[in-house]
C-alpha cells in the first residue's frame, strides 16, 4: 500500500484482512490491567481536526496513547486556522515539529489527500473523514464488528466477509461512511446494497460496486447486518425529503422492521444516533444494535492502523506480508 | 525446511530425544518448584507456545493437577522493532488467575542472543507482578549478547554464528526435529 490511509478504496484485501487480525490481538490488551503497549514510543502524532469530531478523536487520541506514542491535539476553533493560515502552512507548521503521523479530518473532501501527496510534509498521514469523501477506519471498525459477530472472534482470523449481505440505509449522498464501506466491503467479498429516498443517493451511484434500492422492507429479509446512518442536517441545504416523519417511517429502523431481519442479523449505526429519526429507542437499545461495540472496536483498529503504518521502519501494510519465524 | 539448507541441515535431535527431553525438563520444575503448585508456564510464539504444552501437559501427569499454560507474544517489545517492517502480532493469551505472585516459566524453542527473552520480560512488566520468572529453553546454543541464562534447558548445542539451528514441532511443521544447517550467505538474523 503506501505510507498513507487516504481512502478504504486503496486497501487490498490482504491489507484488510491484516488490519482486521491485527485489531484482533490489539482488542486484548484492552482486557489488562496495563492498558499500554511500547509500539510507538518516541512517535509524535497530531490530531489536526478542522471539523467537530468527538467519539473519532477521543478513540485515535485513545489508541495513540495505548501505543505509547505522544500525542498533540489540534483543533482549528481558537488555532491559528481560525486566523486565517492555510493548510499547507498549518502542515509545515507541524512538520518544523517534528512529528511522525497527522491524523486529520477536514470539513473538505480531499484534503488528506492533498496533504499527503503534496510534499509539504513527510509524516504518515490518516484520514479522520473528509467532507463527503471517506472514512476510512470507520470502515474498518464496522468490517470488524462484522467480521466478529457474524463469522466470529477467533474464526474470523483470516478471514474476509465474503458471502455477507449488508444494507446501507440513509443519506448516502453526504455519507463518507457510506462511501469508504461500498470500498472497503466490497474489497472484502460482502455484497453490499444502499437503501434511501432517490434524492439521497448520489449521482454516479451506478459506478459503485453496490446495489441500490428504494425498498427497505424488501431488502432487510435477507441482510446479515443493517447499517444505519444519520441524515446530516449541517450538510443538508436543500429539501431532499417532505418531512422527517415520513423519512422516519419509510427508512427508519423500528422493532416491527427488524423483527424481519434474519435472526442472526446485526444492527450497526456508526454514532451519533437520532433517536426516533433514523432508528427507535427499542432498536437502539436492543442486543443485536452494535453501537458501543462499534466504538470500542474502534479503537482496537485504529491502535492496529497506527501499529502497521508507524510501527517499524515502513510500514507493513503492502502486497507483500513478511511472515517471519 | 527452506529449500536452499535442507541439503546440509542435519538432526540433532529427533522427536523421541525431544520427548524425552521435555519429560526431564518437567521433572526438573517439579523439583526446583518443590512440585510446581504456583507454576504458570508461557510460551513465546510460535513454537514456544507449542513447546510450553507439552510441558504443562508433562506436568499434569507427574503432578496430576492442572498447569496454568498461555502464551506471550513479544512482537512489540523487540528491540529491533523500528529496524524492519511491522510484524504481523502473535497471540498473548494469559491464564484466567494471571501471573502476579506466582512462579512463571517462559518457555522457548531456541536460545540465542537473548533478545527475545529481554523482550519478553518487559512484556511480563505490564502484564503483572510474578514470584518469580524462570526460563526453559529446548536448545541452548549460545552467543548470549545479553547477562540471560535458561534455567531449564533441553540441550546445549555448541554452534559457530555460521550455523543455523531450526526447531520443526509437529503442531506447525509436521515432524519433531532439531535441525543444524549452514547459514547461507547473507545473514538471517536471529532464529
Amino acid at each position: 500500500m503506501m505510507r498513507h490511509l487516504i481512502s478504504a478504496a486503496d486497501l487490498t484485501r490482504d491489507d484488510a484482512v491484516l488490519i482486521l487480525d491485527t485489531a484482533e490481538e490489539m482488542a486484548r490488551v484492552a482486557d489488562r490491567p496495563i492498558k499500554k503497549l511500547p509500539a510507538l514510543r518516541g512517535r509524535t502524532v497530531v490530531n489536526l481536526f478542522f471539523e467537530d469530531s468527538t467519539r473519532t478523536r477521543i478513540s485515535f487520541e485513545a489508541a495513540e496513547k495505548r501505543l505509547s506514542a505522544d500525542v498533540i491535539n489540534f483543533a482549528a476553533k481558537g488555532s491559528s486556522v481560525s486566523k486565517g493560515e492555510s493548510l499547507k502552512d498549518t502542515a509545515q507548521t507541524l512538520e518544523a515539529m517534528g512529528v511522525d503521523a497527522v491524523v486529520i479530518r477536514h470539513g473538505a473532501s480531499g484534503a488528506p489527500y492533498r496533504l499527503a501527496t503534496s510534499g509539504w510534509i513527510d509524516a504518515s498521514v490518516i484520514n479522520a473523514g473528509d467532507g463527503t469523501h471517506q472514512h476510512p477506519t470507520q470502515a474498518l471498525l464496522d468490517a470488524f464488528t462484522m467480521r466478529r459477530r457474524l463469522v466470529g472472534r477467533d474464526a474470523g482470523l483470516g478471514q474476509d466477509l465474503a458471502g455477507k449481505n449488508v444494507t446501507i440505509v440513509g443519506d448516502i449522498l453526504h455519507s463518507r461512511v457510506a462511501r469508504s464501506n461500498v470500498d472497503l466491503l466490497h474489497t472484502l467479498g460482502a455484497e453490499v446494497t444502499l437503501v434511501a429516498p432517490p434524492t439521497l443517493v448520489p449521482v454516479g451511484v451506478e459506478h459503485w460496486p453496490c446495489e441500490v434500492s428504494y425498498d427497505l422492507d424488501r431488502v432487510l429479509p435477507k441482510s446479515d447486518a443493517v447499517m444505519m446512518l444519520r441524515v446530516q442536517r449541517e450538510r443538508m441545504n436543500a429539501a431532499f425529503f417532505p418531512t422527517e416523519r415520513e423519512y422516519s417511517r419509510r427508512y427508519g429502523l423500528d422493532g416491527d422492521r427488524m423483527a424481519k431481519m434474519p435472526e442472526h442479523a446485526i444492527v450497526m449505526h456508526p454514532g451519533p444516533m437520532v433517536r426516533g429519526m433514523e432508528i427507535t429507542a427499542e432498536v437502539a437499545d436492543s442486543d443485536r444494535c452494535t453501537v458501543v461495540e462499534q466504538v470500542a472496536n474502534g479503537v482496537s483498529i485504529r491502535m492496529a492502523v497506527l501499529y502497521l503504518l508507524l510501527g517499524g521502519n515502513e510500514p507493513a501494510v503492502t502486497h507483500t506480508r513478511t511472515e517471519e519465524k | 525446511m527452506d529449500s536452499q539448507d535442507s541439503g546440509v541441515a542435519r538432526p540433532v535431535l529427533e522427536g523421541p530425544d525431544i520427548a524425552r527431553v521435555l519429560t526431564r525438563i518437567a521433572h526438573e520444575i517439579v523439583e526446583r518448584a518443590k512440585g510446581a503448585e504456583d507454576v504458570v508456564l508461557l510460551g513465546i510464539p510460535t513454537r514456544g507456545v507449542f513447546l510450553g504444552q507439552r510441558l504443562a501437559a508433562k506436568l499434569e501427569e507427574i503432578t496430576g493437577r492442572k498447569i496454568p499454560v498461555g502464551s506471550l507474544d513479544i512482537t512489540m517489545y523487540r528491540d529491533d522493532l523500528r529496524m524492519h517492517p511491522p510484524r504481523a502480532l502473535a497471540r498473548t493469551d494469559i491464564p484466567g488467575d494471571g501471573i502476579d505472585g506466582r512462579l512463571v516459566v517462559l518457555v522457548d524453542d531456541v536460545l540465542f542472543s537473548g533478545r527475545t527473552i529481554r523482550a519478553a520480560l518487559d512484556a511480563l512488566n505490564d502484564i503483572g507482578r510474578p514470584r518469580a520468572v524462570q526460563l526453559a529453553v529446548l536448545v541452548d546454543r549460545g552467543h548470549r549478547e545479553l547477562p540471560i541464562r535458561a534455567d531449564y534447558v533441553g540441550k546445549n548445542l555448541p554452534t559457530s554464528l555460521r550455523e543455523t539451528v531450526k526447531v520443526q514441532l509437529a503442531e506447525e511443521d509436521g515432524r519433531d526435529a532439531v535441525l543444524l544447517g549452514a547459514k547461507p550467505t547473507a545473514p538471517a538474523g536471529e532464529r
